[in-house]
């Protein structure tokens, strides 16, 4: 394989690993404030991409000036989630790992059949908007530039997500909840806030990783499940609760990912990732950052 | 009450990074006595306790049980040896009742589960926990969960109990019970050895006392013997809880 | 402690009381089994007994789930695989080679078994999460191989060749009456296997497991062998099940017997019944499964999503009302510990 085919082919991951980094994190904000992992997460990527899809449809305004639009409906819809079934979730005495695993993945299933319910199963895809179908060329190489987008996007928000962590209120709060749940409301932090404000961060990034993804990639009510084990694999790979992580795993994903269509059958590239991933936990059982 | 020495802890030495907790401690256990391991806050006390029980090796050291090099045999391998324990903050199973429990420990002794749960039974009349042998142990109060450690661990059938501050927060009469089900324990040929830092409780009922400081041990002997030591009682100084 | 000479006599109460519970057990596990035997000769509608037979051998796997996940703990999104190896083996074994079935679905089992206990061996020291998505990726994996491999068929499958009915090769053409059987037989088994283990050395290790490792340890637990010991049994009736289903089907594929959505089936009824009980998988077997099958037959065959919908809020339902399970709603409520 020349080395321009390589460079696309690595540059194409890098750009692919930045969206699922993007993907992953909210879900792993969300686990390491609560110990939840939620199973609608790639339902919660589905319904970000319909709203879009959605939108463009009604207004006609490009996907990309529609994004902060459906980062701050999909902030709603995570604090709603978290309000009206993870909250009651969390009160179960025993099992309460596998319960807000069926509570979630029932919401999932719920979601799932409204979407086809209101877009049947039918494909949907957005033509004609600003980057859709554009590519940036370098030498031998194309970028195609909804994909360069999500990869800025992404960048930007994991910055913002640091600055947000260390240096607001709010972060410090979340860390703090974080850190010891208990010990929060000791000191006047309402855990349920905390906790709702959280789902709705989390939802908030995996909204706009929707908004991103809705440009160049089809919408359908089963995308979802794509996108979820992949997530699951990146979260869980960089180590659930760590921000940092799910920037490193996600982009470690995306280039392996890449790279194992290149030497086996295109159908089999997730299997690089997945022996990627129980090949790092061997060593590592809480992933690359997490803590046991 | 005999006096080979059933447990032997040889120049323990235990860091953490930077933090040496024990440091060349060495203690001699006698068979059928009630051993107090005491100290201030930060003495070692935790650490060596458990690298006897077997929750983690010693830096450096030796473990010797009835003559038997154990340091670096698991829990469980020394569980079937005859070691026993009880966790400070109750471990209890929550989905099982409180004899499922016990009945637990019981496959150490008995190889199936009639036999074990007849013995459970037994147990839970020694614990006087008989009357809530099929509550769900998630919901019994804490003198009680604290029983059902020392009952859960009976059960295994030990030779050595290694208790780890079971009378914290017990109210006098709760404690008085508790030194009782110790004393029970003892008679019935089982020797203890108790974390502990309720001096007044554990004073009236140790056989021997060693006191351990910064890691070091400090003090060995009677009760009597060691609360005169002038090293214990710098030891305590400014502390609360001074030896009286 | 007091020999067995002298039993104080609350001690005997005791042992009395917990034999008379184990016995009423088992008669009502006769009842109920006796019921469902009957059950074909009343209803004669064959739709509805083709729901049975799959309730049945849904029952029979979730409570074959239920021993690694209910019992002890390790919550396992990948039991298809076992599923998938067990249809399978059965499935390669009768068509390319002529083995009878019920060979191909023992061989089917211990194959399974020990795949767990290969995977067993890496995974059980993941704990919680990590866990379950590795047992996930492992069947994903499965999954695609078996797509991807030309002697299982590949995408194509595999086809059983139309036999005339027989016991021998467990094919029936149309008579659903034996596959009902099958699956009760099925059951049953995995329902005394629980029974006799709930009360054995495993059964209480297990669940100590399941609560607490650590002081599991202290007591004298083997963790890691525990948690392999139950891998393997799980693992061996769960791929029996799949080779019952291939010649229930008659035709199986990679996504008909090895996708998530069946470990998700596998896992389902037991929480939604009651995880670690012995009925709990039963119970949810029977509510889940049926709702599943006629919601998809009269909402979802359209493509509207109205099964889904239906079902995704039953799941959710009942894992937010009923969180310890349907059959909690049978046992004494918990009292209020004015200590706590």
């Amino acid at each position: 394989m020349s080395a321009e085919a390589l460079i696309q082919v690595i540059a194409s991951g890098l750009l692919m690993g930045l969206v699922y980094a993007l993907i992953a994190v909210g879900l792993s904000l969300i686990f390491g404030l609560m110990d939840v992992v939620n199973f609608a997460h790639g339902e919660f990527l589905m319904v970000a991409m319909y709203a879009t899809f959605g939108l463009w449809l009604a207004t006609a305004i490009d996907p990309i000036l529609l994004a902060p639009l459906v980062t701050a409906l999909m902030f709603v819809l995570g604090a709603l989630a978290y309000m009206g079934v993870v909250r009651h979730a969390m009160r179960a005495k025993a099992n309460i790992g596998m319960v807000q695993i069926f509570a979630t993945f029932g919401l999932a299933i719920l979601i799932q059949g409204v979407a086809q319910y209101l877009f049947t199963p039918d494909y949907r895809s957005i033509t004609g908007s600003w980057l859709g179908g554009q590519t940036l060329q370098i030498g031998g190489i194309y970028l195609p530039w909804p994909q360069i987008y999500g990869g800025l996007i992404s960048v930007a928000v994991f910055g913002g997500l640091y600055l947000l962590m260390s240096r607001t209120d709010f972060g410090r709060a979340l860390e703090a909840t974080r850190e010891d749940q208990g010990a929060v409301a000791l000191v006047g932090i309402d855990r349920n806030r905390v906790f709702a404000l959280g789902w709705g961060l989390g939802a908030a990034l995996v909204g706009l990783a929707g908004a991103v993804l809705a440009i160049f990639y089809y919408i359908h009510p089963q995308v979802g499940g794509t996108f979820a084990l992949i997530a699951y694999v990146t979260v869980a790979l960089g180590g659930f609760g760590s921000v940092f992580g799910a920037l490193v795993a996600g982009v470690i994903v995306g280039l392996v990912e890449a790279l194992t269509a290149v030497i086996a059958p295109p159908a089999l590239k997730s299997v690089g990732v997945y022996a990627l991933y129980l090949a790092v936990v061997f060593v590592r059982p809480s992933g690359l950052f997490g803590r046991l | 009450m005999s006096g080979d020495i059933i447990l032997k802890a040889e120049n323990i030495t235990r860091r953490f990074g930077g933090l040496v907790a024990n440091s060349e401690v060495n203690v001699e256990v006698k068979r059928g006595e009630i051993l107090g391991l005491l100290g201030p806050n930060g003495a070692g006390k935790s650490t060596l306790f458990n690298i006897i029980a077997g929750a983690f090796p010693p830096s450096e050291g030796r473990i010797i049980f009835e003559g038997q090099d154990i340091t670096r045999l698991s829990a469980p391998k020394r569980c079937r040896l005859g070691i026993g324990r009880t966790f400070q903050v109750p471990k209890s199973f929550d989905t099982m009742t409180v004899i499922e429990n016990v009945i637990v420990g019981g496959f150490v002794r008995h190889a199936g589960a009639s036999a074990a749960r007849r013995a459970a039974l037994e147990t839970l009349e020694f614990a006087a926990l008989s009357g809530r042998a099929d509550t769900p142990a998630g919901e019994l109060t804490p003198p009680e969960k604290r029983r059902l450690e020392v009952a859960r661990a009976l059960a295994t059938g030990p030779k050595l109990l290694l208790l780890d501050e079971v009378f914290a927060g017990l109210t006098p009469s709760e404690a008085r019970l508790g030194s009782d089900l110790v004393k029970r324990v003892r008679d019935q040929g089982v020797t203890v050895v108790m974390v502990e830092h309720v001096m007044e409780i554990v004073m009236p009922l140790v056989d021997r006392a060693v006191v351990l400081d910064l890691g070091r041990v400090l003090s060995v002997g009677t009760p009597a013997e060691v609360v005169a030591d002038p090293k214990v009682i710098t030891a305590y100084l400014g502390e609360r809880h001074r030896a009286a | 402690m007091t020999t067995d000479a002298v039993l104080p006599s609350s001690v005997l109460a005791g042992q009395s009381a917990f034999v008379w519970k184990r016995r009423s057990q088992l008669l009502i596990a006769a009842a109920v089994f006796l019921g469902v035997a009957v059950l074909p000769h009343v209803i004669k509608d064959v739709y509805l007994q083709n729901v049975m037979v799959l309730t049945l051998m849904f029952a029979a796997v979730s409570q074959s789930w239920n021993i690694l996940g209910g019992y002890c703990g390790q919550i396992s999104l990948g039991h298809a695989l076992y599923f998938g190896v067990g249809a399978y083996t059965t499935s390669v074994l009768f068509v390319t080679y002529g083995i009878n079935p019920w060979i191909g679905m023992v061989a089917g089992g211990v194959l399974s078994a020990l795949l767990a206990l290969g995977l067993g061996w890496p995974c059980f020291r993941l704990k919680g999460h990590y866990f379950s998505i590795a047992t996930i990726v492992i069947a994903e994996t499965g999954l695609l191989l078996a797509h991807n491999w030309d002697f299982v068929g590949g995408a194509t499958g595999i086809q059983w060749p139309f036999n005339p009915d027989s016991w021998w090769t467990l094919q029936f053409a149309r008579d659903k009456v034996p596959y009902i059987y099958f699956g009760l037989g099925l059951f049953i088994v995995t329902w005394l296997a629980t029974y006799v283990i709930e009360e054995s050395r495993w059964g209480y290790w297990w669940r100590a497991v399941k609560d607490n490792p650590e002081a599991a340890q202290s007591l004298g637990v083997t963790v890691f062998e525990s948690k392999m010991a139950a891998a393997a049994i799980s693992a061996f009736f769960t791929a029996i099940a799949g080779a019952f289903y291939a010649a229930f089907v008659s035709y199986i594929d990679p996504e008909s017997v090895m996708a998530f959505r069946f470990s998700l089936l596998f896992a389902l009824p037991a929480v939604l019944g009651g995880i670690g009980t012995l009925w709990g998988p039963a119970v949810g077997a029977a509510i889940l499964i049926p709702v599943t099958e006629i919601t998809r037959s009269y909402a979802g065959g359209s493509g509207s999503g109205l099964d889904l919908i239906i079902y995704g809020a039953l799941i959710m339902l009942i894992a937010l009302l009923k969180p310890e399970g349907i059959l909690s709603l049978f046992r004494r409520s918990p009292k209020r510990e004015s200590a706590e």
